[in-house]
């Protein structure tokens, strides 16, 4: 049968792949070092570029993955949920995110790694995480224009610019071994 | 004592978390995620103490239907997390490490720094609809337009924050 084989989020299977998804992710970002905030933050300083390396070495194997098993079909590409594109949220909320993250020197999963490894530091910046999102959620209409702006709906880089899911996905993986060569050579340096 | 295990190789440690996220990708249909399990528990500690407020929130109200915010897949995965970073960092020697802050900042200090960058980053992530997980990670890799933007836009903004952030890492 055409994978993906689980359908709806909340049936005991689906949440027992939730949970052993996350001891994998957990336990990869923890190896990784990135439940280390000093570490994380080294990528903003050009010191360390771990951050860079996990995150696109992922993003390229999940990307080739997808699209060849697509390509065999052996899995329904149109039944694998795209987050949605929201322009205008999503270019502000991430630069607020991005802010953030420079200042708490975890993000939303590696501070759960952090703080359940016991690191204080780690459980500080989940606390901050909680009452953030209570606070926008409280204070919602504030923010609703804003987040309700610019909806594109699930779009991909090839359908936005009409060019074929392999070549965007060569282009991709271009990028990321030019900017791993980059990454390289910014840490050697003296 | 002994020293911690070395961390791992990060193209390595990369591919691992690329094949975790295919997997569950492959299986479920959905990715990776951490910011939606925060905003489930927000939503459920809201309404444990304040039913009606919570319903009165648009954004909360969301996590409140269906099966409820602790039945929400991304709470089971991030409880997950959290035991895999555990068992990792015990496995490692790396349990209990001290509060991670630059040389010229006092633990206190930090904590309340980590608080705060806690708290804008989740504004951000609410506005974006995910975080570095769902959206930068699993939509990058489905080639989402708005997640390779969040990507870039949060990459700005910490190179943007982080020569004003000196004094707490350097």
């Amino acid at each position: 049968m055409t994978a993906p084989w689980i359908d709806g989020d909340t049936s005991a299977a689906a949440l027992a792949i939730a949970g052993a998804t996350g001891v994998a992710f957990g336990a990869t970002l923890e190896r990784a070092g990135l439940g280390s905030a000093r570490k994380l933050v080294g990528q903003f300083y050009g010191v360390d570029l771990t951050v860079f390396k996990v995150m696109f070495t992922a993003i390229v194997v999940a990307m080739l993955g997808a699209f060849w098993l697509g390509r065999l079909g052996l899995l329904e590409l149109s039944r694998v949920w795209v987050p949605e594109t929201w322009i205008a949220p999503q270019l502000i909320g991430g630069l607020v995110f991005g802010v953030g993250m420079a200042t708490a020197g975890l993000c939303p999963g590696t501070s759960c790694v952090a703080a359940a490894s016991g690191r204080g530091d780690g459980l500080a910046v989940v606390a901050g995480m909680l009452c953030g999102v209570l606070a926008v959620g409280l204070g919602f209409g504030r923010l609703a224009g804003l987040y309700e702006a610019t909806p594109r709906g699930a779009l991909t880089v090839p359908g936005w610019l009409g060019v074929p899911y392999g070549a965007v996905v060569a282009a991709v993986v271009a990028i990321a071994l030019a900017g791993f060569h980059v990454a390289e050579r910014i840490e050697r340096r003296p | 004592m002994r020293a911690p295990r070395a961390y791992a190789d990060p193209y390595l440690a990369g591919a691992w978390l690329g094949l975790v996220l295919l997997a569950v990708l492959v299986v479920t249909g959905r990715g990776l995620g951490a910011s939606g399990a925060f905003a489930a528990a927000a939503a459920g500690l809201t309404h444990a103490v304040a039913p009606d407020v919570a319903q009165a929130s648009p954004y909360f109200a969301r996590y409140l239907a269906g099966d409820g915010p602790w039945r929400d897949w991304l709470v089971f995965e991030i409880a997950g997390v959290a035991l895999g970073g555990l068992v990792s960092a015990w496995a490692a020697g790396r349990l209990g490490g001290a509060v991670e802050r630059g040389p010229r900042v006092a633990a206190p200090a930090r904590l309340a720094i980590g608080f705060a960058g806690g708290a804008v980053m989740a504004v951000g992530a609410v506005l974006a609809r995910g975080c570095t997980s769902g959206l930068a990670l699993t939509g990058g890799a489905l080639l989402s337009v708005g997640a390779w933007l969040f990507m870039l836009a949060a990459f700005a903004g910490a190179y943007l924050a982080a020569p004003l952030l000196r004094a707490v890492w350097r």
